[in-house]
């Protein structure tokens, strides 16, 4: 007996992928799980870090995934590498800072490293035809397998017989007659596919499961280009994007005010990277501000941390500012009342 | 067997997972791993990754923020 052909999957932790995955090991393949982490992955972040968030059960969706299909998943974190993709999308972006296809064009490329060097055969994804308007459309298929190197080794078993027969196909590896020739954003096959193999509790992620496809979180790292004036980023930067409030009172300054314990415990990690503040008269929220500030900034960043504080209705609140090299000063302010702050500074 | 320790702590999902996975890669069988993290969720995913990888959990715990999970490597010369 011949040892059975072997199938990297791109799993995302969404059902597609979950899928598709599925219906190769109904075909007798051996399937592993391949998953990136960008550092954009809407993967449980501001759910570890919201304290009122622990409450609910949380999981990571792709070793989820793998769970149920009985796999191994390697995980591989691809940070430095992504930062080519998200700065200079050769396809541009999508609806907001989303590269999608650029972004779907890199993981099977790095899918088909790894497949080259641990000896499997193809790589599968969970790709439907016309489900996405960047990156899974019927022309920008073939530009995927193009520019990935993957070329006729990457297999998308839910949309397989409304497109060429790949090399796992045309050598029987598997058979096309059982694959899929779904088409479009009509989910209800998927879930009929679902139900048929037991998956129950799958994730459905509203919007995707990167953060560039959110409109806010894509207009804070514009925000955060346009003001140092140059399109870069470290991975510290984009972690603090999707924590707390960041307001923009002045061009020069932002500060990224916490909403609650577990994010002000988690900004307070970053104590000594920026200036901070918070009330020492009433409790209140952790406060970083990103830039530059001179005394008349550090009043009204004070100000403001007295507003998200308890002290917001209070005449004066003390708030202390410590400066990069921990040493604090005191500031009584008055809060700035919700009127005075424009809906323009908040980012 | 020998006992390492991996500091994964502030780190959150899914670098704790990741970390986990990339040290036991250069570790030999039956040696012992000892991750403490602060990710709540490392308490569930790094026993998820062990179970999918044939990695025995000795123990998983947490104390206040403190996450703890002791694996002991696989034996099997197959695992990823």
């Amino acid at each position: 007996m011949t040892d059975p052909r072997k199938a990297v999957a791109l799993i995302s932790g969404g059902l597609d992928s979950l899928l598709a995955a599925r219906l190769m090991l109904d075909q007798g393949i051996h399937v592993e799980g391949i998953n990136f982490f960008t550092g954009f992955c809407v993967e449980g972040h501001t759910h570890a870090i919201r304290k009122q968030h622990r409450e609910r059960p949380k999981r990571n969706n792709a070793l989820w995934s793998a769970e149920q299909l009985g796999v191994k998943l390697h995980i591989i974190e691809v940070i430095e590498e992504y930062k080519q993709v998200v700065i200079n999308p050769k396809h541009g972006y999508g609806a907001h800072l989303n590269p999608c296809l650029d972004c779907k064009g890199f993981m099977v490329g790095k899918a088909r490293e790894w497949m080259e060097a641990h000896g499997f055969d193809f790589i599968v994804t969970g790709e439907v035809i016309g489900q996405r308007p960047n990156s899974q459309r019927r022309d920008t298929m073939p530009v995927v397998a193009r520019e990935s190197g993957a070329f006729d080794r990457l297999l998308r078993p839910l949309s397989a017989r409304l497109l060429p027969p790949t090399l796992p196909e045309r050598e029987g590896w598997v058979d096309r007659e059982k694959l899929l020739d779904l088409n479009g954003r009509n989910r209800k096959p998927q879930m009929a596919l679902a139900a048929h193999y037991g998956f129950h509790d799958y994730a459905q992620p509203a919007g995707g499961c990167c953060f560039l496809t959110d409109a806010n979180y894509s207009r804070r790292l514009s925000d955060l280009w346009e003001t140092r004036g140059t399109k870069q980023y470290e991975f510290d930067d984009i972690m603090l994007l999707k924590i707390g409030r960041h307001l923009r009172p002045r061009p020069h300054f932002k500060l990224i005010v916490g909403r609650e314990e577990g994010e002000n415990r988690f900004l307070a990690g970053y104590r000594r990277q920026f200036i901070h503040l918070s009330a020492v008269s009433h409790e209140g929220p952790l406060v970083l501000l990103d830039g530059e500030a001179a005394d008349e900034d550090l009043e009204l960043a004070a100000r403001i941390t007295a507003r998200f504080g308890q002290g917001r209705a209070a005449e004066r609140v003390t708030v202390e500012v410590t400066d990069r090299s921990g040493g604090a000063r005191r500031l009584t302010v008055a809060p700035l009342p919700a009127e005075e702050i424009p809906e323009g500074w908040y980012l | 067997m020998s006992r390492h320790q991996l500091d994964a702590r502030r780190l959150l999902c899914p670098m704790p997972v990741i970390r986990t996975q990339n040290r036991i890669q250069a570790l030999l069988p039956g040696d012992e791993l000892e991750v403490h993290c602060t990710d709540p969720g490392a308490l569930h995913d790094i026993p998820a990754w062990c179970r999918l990888h044939g990695h025995e959990v000795v123990s998983a715990s947490s104390t206040g923020d403190a996450v703890t999970v002791v694996v002991r490597v696989a034996t099997n010369r197959d695992r990823a």
